[in-house]
């Protein structure tokens, strides 16, 4: 918060004025309209403006994979996405996978695997694990763990997340 | 992040009259390399043009028999397509090899060519870097090198181009397609990115007001005889140390055509004729590998924490050459290097 404070002060004085744009967000199934300004990212509209907290923030950077939703189906890092660059996108966040007070077989399968151990990475690993299952290219576990590269667990559960994830494609 | 404009171009002549009537503003596509640096104060642009609405999404055969690749065209969609993965495997490969796949499902094809240089100190707007600001030193050549250049670095930049894409680009020898204020124009892959010289701020040879439309494939793509083999500090989802593409024609047990690039080791990938010519018409034996390889790195010149790239070069290449001689290329999820 206080690196964006002081960005938008160090502003060069030509700096346009804040400028909002409206957009259209299908979020969970639920289209959201709300005016944002050009450089808030998709992570802070959810987090800040829509109280849709279950996605973090890690580094803010592409650098981690703790901010991944679903946008369109695919899953991408929040951190580095322009709200107003969206506008019309349906985004599935992780509170948006348990249907009918069900859990999502991954948030299930997080769970009998005991795939965590802060949680801090967890919503970001499911929306990815999702995201890799709808894509279909990983069938062994050397490939789970690549194509889950882009999520870092700094508490270590690598090896019962891809057991979790191997659970939910029907493997386990 | 800074303050700016935004606007969408809803179509090609639309972007390029924009960004020609505006020096400040830059295109954005995947925005992973752009909105990064724009956190960090690298980037500072007054407006940033959308461009993910163009009609430049489309992989097209050529007359040639190759392929033309839309700008916007998503890495992983590209690593995924049929034809690439039949007749371009070292495209699919190297691309795979690259980032993570939620920002390989962001990032465009046309974003990956203009990806700038990792050096931690480009990044770090509190010390000095020709590449941001000219003139005000190279903070890498006396500070911390690991990441940097063995080849074609200059006394103003050691900077190296991050891309593993763009190293499969150039050993395939694609062109780019680009557009501006005077019309189209194609850009071969040797002459897309420069090196650092004395005007190390400028990565590429495109114009600030030209926009990538396509990359486009010759109908070679060596899809028997290849391989991308990625050395770094942790096994995925992290940059090269040294990278090297390698694409080889068999006849009769004989190299009939050759060509590698290396990645991480110099300001563009990094392809060397001389070195290349060593392998045309012999056998595929290592003292063969061997010699092109200190042909490869005859001039290499490493500084006080990168000096170690150069052996590194010198067996990766031969055991890519080798890999690929048999057919056997590198995968990129069992990390196993045979
Ligand atoms: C954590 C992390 C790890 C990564 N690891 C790797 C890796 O291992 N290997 C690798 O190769 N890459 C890696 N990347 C980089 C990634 O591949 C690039 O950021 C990406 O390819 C850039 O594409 P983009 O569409 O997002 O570009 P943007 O960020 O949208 O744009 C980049 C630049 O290109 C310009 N631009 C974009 N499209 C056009 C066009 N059509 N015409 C003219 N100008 C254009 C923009 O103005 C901008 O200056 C990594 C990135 C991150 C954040
Ligand atoms: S190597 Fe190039 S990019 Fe890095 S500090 Fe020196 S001038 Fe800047
Ligand atoms: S917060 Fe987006 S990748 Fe770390
Ligand atoms: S559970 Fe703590 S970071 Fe993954």
């Amino acid at each position: 918060m206080a690196r964006t404070v002081r960005a938008v002060m160090e502003a060069e004085p030509t700096a346009p004025a804040p400028e909002k744009l409206t957009v259209t967000l299908v979020i969970n199934g639920r289209e959201t309209r709300l005016s944002v300004a050009p450089w808030t990212t998709l992570l802070d509209t959810l987090r800040d403006r829509l109280a849709l907290t279950g996605t973090k923030k890690g580094c803010d950077h592409g650098q981690c994979g703790a901010c991944t939703v679903l946008v369109d189906g695919r899953r991408i890092n929040s951190c580095l996405t322009l709200a107003v660059m969206k506008d019309g996108a349906q985004v599935t966040t992780i509170e948006g996978l348990a249907k009918d007070g069900a859990l999502h077989p991954l948030q299930q399968a997080f769970i009998d695997h005991d795939a965590f151990q802060c949680g801090y990475c967890t919503p970001g690993q499911i929306c990815s694990a999702a995201g890799l299952i709808a894509e279909g290219k990983a069938k062994t576990v050397d490939e789970i763990r690549e194509l889950m590269s882009g999520n870092i667990c700094r508490c270590g559960a690598y090896v019962n997340i891809v057991a979790a994830i191997q659970q939910a494609m029907g493997k386990a | 992040m800074i303050n700016f404009q935004y606007a969408r171009a809803d179509s090609v002549a639309d972007a390029v009259r924009q960004i020609a009537a505006a020096p400040t503003a830059k295109f954005i596509a995947g925005g992973t390399n752009l909105i990064d640096l724009m956190k960090e104060g690298v980037e500072r642009p007054a407006r940033l043009i959308d461009i993910t609405h163009l009609p430049l999404k489309d992989v097209t055969e050529t007359a040639g028999g190759g392929l033309k690749i839309g700008a916007l065209v998503p890495n992983s969609d590209l690593a995924y397509h049929p034809a690439v993965e039949k007749r371009y495997p070292l495209l699919a490969s190297a691309i795979l090899a690259g980032a993570s796949q939620q920002l390989r499902n962001m990032a465009s094809t046309g974003g990956n060519l203009l990806q700038r240089t990792r050096c931690v100190y480009f990044y770090d707007v509190a010390t000095p870097c020709n590449k941001r600001e000219p003139g005000a030193g190279c903070s890498a050549i006396d500070g911390v090198n690991r990441q940097h250049a063995i080849l074609g670095h200059s006394a103003a930049c050691i900077a190296t181009h991050p891309s593993d894409m763009c190293v499969a680009l150039a050993m395939l020898e694609a062109k780019v397609h680009v557009t501006g204020p005077s019309g189209e124009r194609v850009i071969a892959f040797a002459d897309f990115h420069r090196l650092p010289g004395d005007t190390p701020q400028r990565d590429t040879n495109l114009e600030p007001d030209e926009i990538i439309m396509a990359v486009e494939l010759p109908a070679q793509g060596f899809a028997a005889n290849y391989t991308y083999l990625k050395l770094r500090d942790r096994l995925s989802y992290a940059f090269a140390l040294v990278s090297v593409a390698v694409g080889m024609e068999l006849a009769g047990g004989v190299i009939r055509d050759a060509r590698f690039a290396l990645g991480g080791v110099a300001h563009k990938p990094w392809r060397d004729p001389q070195a290349e010519a060593v392998l045309q018409r012999q056998r595929p034996e290592e003292e063969t590998f061997r010699r092109a390889a200190d042909t490869l790195l005859r001039n290499a010149r490493g500084f006080k924490h990168n000096a170690f790239k150069i052996e590194l070069a010198r067996r990766a290449l031969v055991r890519a050459l080798a890999q690929a001689a048999r057919g056997t290329p590198q995968s990129q999820a069992d990390k196993k290097i045979a």
